[in-house]
């Protein structure tokens, strides 16, 4: 079956250009504020969305990510709520696909058939979930496949060739290779790699691989979408959004917006790197 | 469903790390190659004869083993009932049962080549027996430390800072020993190649909590033989405090199979299982979730959110357990109870008085669950109490809740 995530990379591999991938966590600083933000996202630029599943404890998360997550925790988010600000967004939107990222926690805790249930019901498209490896693919990996989501697998520098089928079994939709070893919004990659290490997981599947952890900004995002699919930007648009905020963390006039422009900054960079590579 | 036979309860885990429900390995794509080296090694050094005489060599001349098992008569006496023992692993060279697990996990990470060794610490127990095994092996030593324990336990961040190391304050969270756990897992994610993360409880994932588990069953191991000696049988119950759960599983596991054997393990009720995030106590208020790599009860709220949870004690704040004793809970082979901060502050001053010995604020807990259970007991009831740690580290915080003395 086809995905919207799916559909999605087809017709940007017809226009020969990468995919710019936005995360933003859902329910910061505030669920309104936030679903205007999604809302305003495709236009700005973004070709796939994710939604960060706010959770006390990301392992794997940098401080700009995790101070979003608690920020969205005070927000009053819940896993439910991210769902529903799914299904807010797909009214006004049927085409952008959603993928969620988080932690297996508050999905297990909800139950893995309600949560695929509701995830289905409410537009979403994938799953990322950071801490399930493919070692607990019976937990959610192979129910969400059968519930027609995508579930997008995290390669690392340190998944080795030998490794790397097992890690591509059951990945669909796309591939997210994690430029470095560390957590997110860490320092920036050695660009010249990125290529290399994306032409060895194209050796062993046929999916669109995007590239993420450590893009900041255009001038990057230019550089690595010339040699992948797709180009995740995390980190720093939480870190626009920040900025934004006035006294105790609230939205300001300026806080739409300012995410806004730098993804539409982002998205001139994607959208000139194979030009500028062709040149 | 597991592979467990119902006729043992000691041959968990399965390939997949698994005690029935609990365990696995939920842990980010860059952790899980060197999980499985991890896994791989231990395998492989459980069966070198070499590796066993290296560890049985330092619990002799290094850790000052086998700790003895003492009859505490004043504190029997005072009870009127059961015949109490405590196993001393508060002798043990740098104070806790945690030297045990260190040396193994650093012999282990030197077989691997590792030279960068972190940890995370709670009462400091831990980080000051890892900061130890690493100036003796002459490694790179980071040990995560919550905020909120580093002012708590300022004379383990002083011995810790002695030995070489270095103590990073984790200032996210509630600033204690979880908030360390994550800050120890991002830096193992950023650091994976050269670096070798030292767990200081029988938690996380495959195959932390069978590794810590092994090397720290030498405390039951011990018991078994000092027992036979002093009683010439086994002993008819077993206490020990629950943090993550590695003084109680050394203890508990070489006696799984022995039905006879009563065993109790005592969570942290902080100020009260019917307060509010007021308790550590994850068996007795929490429900299965995933958190730290492993699947296993966990304080929570309906949504998944950790919640942090409260003791007295830094080392028993933990808003999770250990699979295994998640498993040993359900099965139904050892029971749970738990102890306020009001009745380890009790039994830690009952304790230094009648048999002057100054227990650690984690095995006041033990030593509360004891205090009520030996009266209701018969005089022949042989009790082992883990006294897994010594109290020199508690006694200002102890002071200072006591008012000042
Ligand atoms: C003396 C002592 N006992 C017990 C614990 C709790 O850990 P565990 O449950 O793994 O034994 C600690 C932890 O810091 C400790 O220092």
């Amino acid at each position: 079956m086809t995905t919207r995530i799916d559909a999605r990379f087809a017709k940007l591999a017809t226009e020969n250009r990468a995919a710019l991938v936005t995360f933003v966590m859902g329910g910061d600083p505030d669920i309104p504020t936030s679903l205007d933000i999604v809302k305003a996202l495709p236009k700005a630029g973004a070709d796939v969305i994710e939604i960060g599943m706010p959770f006390t404890d990301p392992m794997a998360d940098g401080p700009s990510i995790q101070a979003a997550g608690l920020r969205a925790l005070n927000a009053g988010m819940t896993l439910k709520k991210t769902l529903q600000l799914v299904a807010d967004f797909r009214r006004s939107d049927d085409e952008t696909p959603v993928v969620l990222m988080g932690y297996y926690n508050p999905i297990y805790v909800m139950g893995v058939e309600k949560f695929l249930d509701a995830a289905k019901a409410a537009g979403v498209d994938g799953l990322i979930v950071v801490d399930l490896p493919p070692e607990e693919d019976d937990e959610l990996c192979l129910p969400a496949l059968k519930a027609g989501l995508n579930f997008i697998r995290l390669a690392t520098p340190t998944t080795n060739d030998k490794r790397l089928p097992s890690v591509l079994t059951n990945t669909s939709g796309f591939v997210y290779y994690v430029s470095l070893t560390g957590v997110t919004g860490a320092a920036i990659p050695d660009y010249s790699k990125v290529g290399a290490s994306v032409a060895r997981i194209k050796g062993h599947t046929a999916l669109p691989v995007a590239v993420g952890f450590g893009v900041k900004t255009a001038d990057a995002a230019r550089t690595i979408g010339a040699q992948a699919d797709g180009v995740v930007v995390g980190t720093a648009i939480v870190d626009a959004l920040k900025n934004s905020l006035g006294p105790d963390n609230r939205a300001t006039a300026k806080t739409v917006e300012a995410v806004a422009a730098l993804v539409r900054e982002l998205s001139a960079g994607v959208r000139s790197a194979r030009k500028a590579a062709a040149e | 469903m597991n592979q467990q036979t119902p006729n043992s309860f000691r041959t968990g885990p399965d390939d997949h790390g698994r005690f029935g429900l609990f365990g696995g390995r939920f842990v980010a794509e860059t952790l899980m190659p060197l999980i499985l080296d991890l896994e791989k090694a231990y395998e492989a050094a459980k069966i070198d004869p070499a590796f066993h005489a290296e560890i049985a060599h330092l619990h002799t001349h290094y850790v000052g083993r086998p700790s003895p098992l003492y009859l505490a008569e004043r504190m029997t006496e005072r009870l009127g009932g059961a015949k109490i023992y405590f196993k001393r692993d508060e002798l043990n060279h740098t104070g806790a049962h945690k030297i045990n697990n260190v040396l193994g996990q650093i012999l282990l990470a030197r077989r691997m080549g590792k030279k960068r060794i972190i940890a995370e610490t709670g009462a400091g127990q831990h980080g000051v027996a890892t900061a130890t095994a690493c100036a003796k092996y002459g490694l790179e030593c980071v040990v995560y430390m919550g905020a909120v324990d580093v002012e708590r336990q300022k004379p383990n961040v002083f011995r810790m800072k002695m030995l070489g190391a270095t103590v990073v304050p984790v200032q996210s969270g509630a600033r204690t020993l979880k908030d360390a756990m994550n800050e120890a897992l991002r830096d193992w994610v950023t650091n994976v190649e050269n670096t070798f993360y030292c767990i200081g409880t029988a938690a996380g994932p495959h195959p932390y909590p069978a590794m810590v588990r092994d090397f720290q069953s030498i405390i039951g191991k011990e018991v078994r033989e000092q027992i036979m000696a002093a009683e010439g049988r086994l002993p008819d119950s077993l206490v020990a405090c629950i943090g993550g759960g590695s003084n109680a599983i050394g203890l508990f596991h070489p006696f799984l199979d022995d039905a006879s054997v009563a065993i109790y393990g005592v969570e942290a009720a902080g100020h009260g299982l019917d307060v509010d995030n007021g308790h550590a106590a994850s068996l007795a208020g929490g429900k299965p979730g995933v958190l730290h790599g492993n699947r296993t009860y966990l304080l929570m709220d309906d949504d998944g959110q950790i919640l942090e949870g409260h003791s007295i004690s830094a080392g028993l704040d933990y808003p999770g357990i250990g699979p295994e004793h998640a498993w040993l809970r359900d099965m139904g082979r050892v029971k749970y109870l738990s102890a306020t901060d009001k009745e380890a502050l009790d039994a830690f001053q009952l304790c230094s008085k009648l048999e002057g010995i100054i227990p650690a604020l984690e095995p006041a807990h033990a030593l509360a669950k004891v205090i009520e259970l030996a009266p209701t007991l018969p005089k022949d009831h042989v009790m082992v109490m883990n006294m897994c740690g010594r109290g020199d580290k508690d006694i200002f915080a102890v002071a200072e809740h006591l008012g000042g003395m």
